[in-house]
């Protein structure tokens, strides 16, 4: 194939910039574990309120950091404020009791979807205390836009 | 008007007529994102325009425009009729039947589940069966272009395609690998679920089986673009094809790689695992490579176009296109939008970092660039070319016809810049309203919302303009012989014979074992695994 000069340059500039974004997201895998949220858990999605895993609801802090427990439903999170500790590890696990939502901390890289019959789980540290708002982006019917939580991200020492 | 081209000019009005009412539809949307108080404003009337309008646009405008443009290029550029008439005419009966069902089901109430149709969300039957029947009518376009491309080869034993034909069969190859994704789907899950003879469905592989299909779905709507980008861009600009064999390696590359990356629109979702995530982002970004040459060629073809109409600086070039011309102005504005579509597809792909955009207004702002701008800006652009010359019959309103494409380009740079800023800052796609109460953090996206809704009226007066044009021609378009539908010649000469480039069969092969690769054992492993199912919800 007669591939003009120019061109040749051209391909192989994107050749090696599309490299360079692949090394990149493997740099961010290996160096810190950056990987989108992909727990791989079952549950009866009927049966979420009387599972022990979802049965006591809210932030459990321990020495290690925080674990927060929400069910989502048509169109709350339950429970829908929450109070996490800043500079700490917070888990969150969630699923839900009816269609499939979105769990989206907004102004954090703090997303994942929530689908009925599977336990969403992701940890993250938020450096920043404050107020943040919690919203629904997937779509789950006509109340959708009014889903949505609050999380209260506490300094370090704000509670015992 | 021929009696061959009353098939794809049936094609083409259907195409037509659905994307006038979808743009109604995003016209109600866009006053809704204004927050005016309009006494027919409701949350429910919303999320049912939003799902009329992806389903009208995504699925059925660009379904029966590409249906209409692949029986042009076999009558054109094969230069034979279809082969099996009846069954291309059974293929459009079935696809605007099942059209009808789905679009009056939505419009009824009865199916407000975006065009996405994600369960448990449960839609009326009627709904996931005419979808069904769209895509079994796409079916039989496919085999009806096959059919003809292989009477062709019979007659051509070692020429290669014709360029266009190259392309289209890759279009009709992804096509049929990628709509096995969704016909399993409907068939084994959506619609015995739907009809009550199964009681629950998993949304999880629902997800798989729906991604497997809906991004090769992106490049069903892309590849035929792409066709009028290489054959028919450079001649209607006055030049020649730049390269001829890098056009076809790159439709060659989206064979192979267009179904294989599905993941990468489920790297937010619980139940797949982060490596098969990261197998599905490593193909995806191969996929760029073809986007990339294809920037070059097209670009470079339209500075050949130039310089044969006299240019010799720099960039002189530019200002001897004929901007007046609106399939040249809407194609290459349409290469502009894409650009910035380009880049953001490749943010989205970015494994871990999806997270700060995933399901936020960033990709409404984005695939409006891509799917509402590179492949609906060409097909707009591309009727104003395409209607004369089937039709006979001159082009009316000629001055909306040249205004449109602009109009378009400026109002997609309104909506979608602010969507990928208001994504950005944490707003969520496809709410009513984005006040969430008062709170601090969605106030900060006001105004921005505001330039979005104005971005949206810049479209609709757009698609208005277009409507109004291709009506006109119809109903009123000066009568008289129709200038032949010619394509782009290579700046060298094509070789005699085929390489193995025009293998479609080698090429198809590759393909499925790639699908294999990437799909089978994940498939497999979610299958085995302990599951749940959820029963329905109608929430709407």
């Amino acid at each position: 194939m007669n591939v003009a000069f120019y061109e040749k340059i051209w391909m192989w500039a994107a050749g090696v910039l599309i490299l360079a974004f692949l090394v990149t997201i493997a740099v961010g895998v290996a160096g810190s574990a950056l990987q989108p949220p992909s727990h791989v858990e079952t549950i009866d999605p009927t049966k979420v309120w009387n599972d022990p895993r979802f049965s006591k609801r809210g932030v459990t802090v321990d020495e290690h950091g925080a674990t927060v427990i929400v069910v989502a439903m048509m169109f709350a999170f339950q429970p829908a404020e929450l109070r996490v500790p800043a500079g700490r590890p917070v888990t969150f696990r969630l699923t839900s009791a009816d269609v499939t939502h979105g769990f989206q901390i907004v102004a954090t890289n703090g997303n994942t979807i929530i689908i009925p019959g599977y336990i969403s789980q992701f940890t993250t540290v938020f450096r920043e205390p404050g107020e943040y708002l919690i919203v629904c982006n997937e779509y789950c019917g006509l109340g959708h836009h009014l889903m949505s939580a609050k999380l209260i991200v506490e300094a370090e020492g704000a509670r015992p | 008007m021929t009696r061959t081209d009353r098939l794809p000019l049936a094609h083409l009005w259907v195409a037509i007529i659905a994307f006038g009412i979808a743009a109604a539809m995003a016209f109600m949307q866009a006053l809704s994102r204004a927050s005016l108080d309009l006494p027919w404003r409701s949350a429910k009337m919303y999320y049912l325009s939003v799902t009329a309008h992806g389903v009208l646009m995504a699925l059925v405008f660009t379904t029966f425009f590409i249906m209409a443009f692949g029986y042009v290029v076999v009558t054109r550029a094969l230069l034979r009729a279809p082969a099996v008439p009846g069954l291309a005419w059974a293929g459009f009966w079935t696809a605007l039947i099942g059209t009808v069902a789905a679009v009056v089901t939505i419009l009824a109430g009865q199916a407000t589940v975006l065009y996405t149709f994600y369960p448990p969300l449960q839609a009326h039957p009627a709904f996931y069966i005419g979808l069904t029947l769209v895509v079994v009518g796409s079916w039989c376009w496919a085999v009806v272009m096959l059919l003809s491309y292989r009477a062709w080869r019979k007659e051509h034993p070692d020429a290669p395609a014709p360029l266009a034909m190259h392309g289209m069969l890759a279009t009709v190859i992804v096509w049929l690998i990628a709509t096995v994704g969704v016909a399993a789907e409907m068939l084994l899950q959506l619609i015995p679920w739907s009809l009550g003879w199964t009681k629950t469905v998993d949304p999880v592989l629902a997800r798989m089986l729906f991604w497997y299909f809906g991004h090769p779905l992106v490049y069903f709507w892309l590849l035929p673009a792409y066709v009028i980008w290489y054959t028919v861009l450079p001649r209607v600009a006055g030049g020649k094809l730049f390269s001829d064999p890098l056009a076809r390696l790159v439709f060659v590359l989206f064979i192979l790689l267009s179904t294989p990356v599905g993941f990468h629109h489920q790297f937010m979702d619980p139940g797949v695992s982060a490596g098969w995530k990261l197998l599905h982002t490593f193909l995806t970004f191969g996929i760029l490579f073809p986007s990339f040459v294809t920037a070059f060629t097209v670009t470079a073809s339209m500075e050949v176009a130039g310089r044969m109409q006299g240019a010799t600086g720099l960039l002189d070039w530019l200002g001897k296109l004929p901007w007046r011309d609106p399939l040249f102005s809407s194609v290459a504005l349409s290469m502009i939008l894409f650009a910035f579509g380009g880049i953001g597809g490749a943010i989205n792909a970015s494994y871990g970092m999806n997270a700060v955009v995933h399901n936020t207004a960033w990709i409404q702002g984005h695939f409006h660039l891509t799917v509402g701008s590179a492949a609906a800006l060409t097909f707009m652009g591309t009727s104003y070319w395409l209607l004369p010359r089937l039709s006979g019959r001159e082009l009316e309103l000629a001055l909306l016809a040249r205004v449109q494409p602009y109009l378009w380009f400026l109002g997609m740079l309104l909506f979608s810049f602010s969507n990928h800023i208001t994504g950005l800052m944490g707003m969520p796609r496809r709410i009513y309203d984005a006040s969430y109460g008062g709170a601090a953090a969605a106030h900060a996206w006001r105004g921005l919302t505001e330039v979005s809704a104005a971005g949206g009226l810049l479209l609709f007066a757009s698609a208005g303009f277009f409507i109004l044009v291709m009506v006109g021609t119809a109903l009123a378009g000066k009568r008289r012989e129709p200038d032949p539908i010619l394509w782009a010649e290579p700046l060298e000469p094509v070789s005699a014979r085929r390489t193995l480039l025009d293998r479609y069969g080698l090429w198809t092969i590759v393909a499925v074992i790639l699908v294999l690769i990437a799909y089978a054992y994940p498939l497999w492993a979610h299958l085995r695994m302990a599951r749940f199912g959820s029963p329905g919800f109608r929430p709407f």
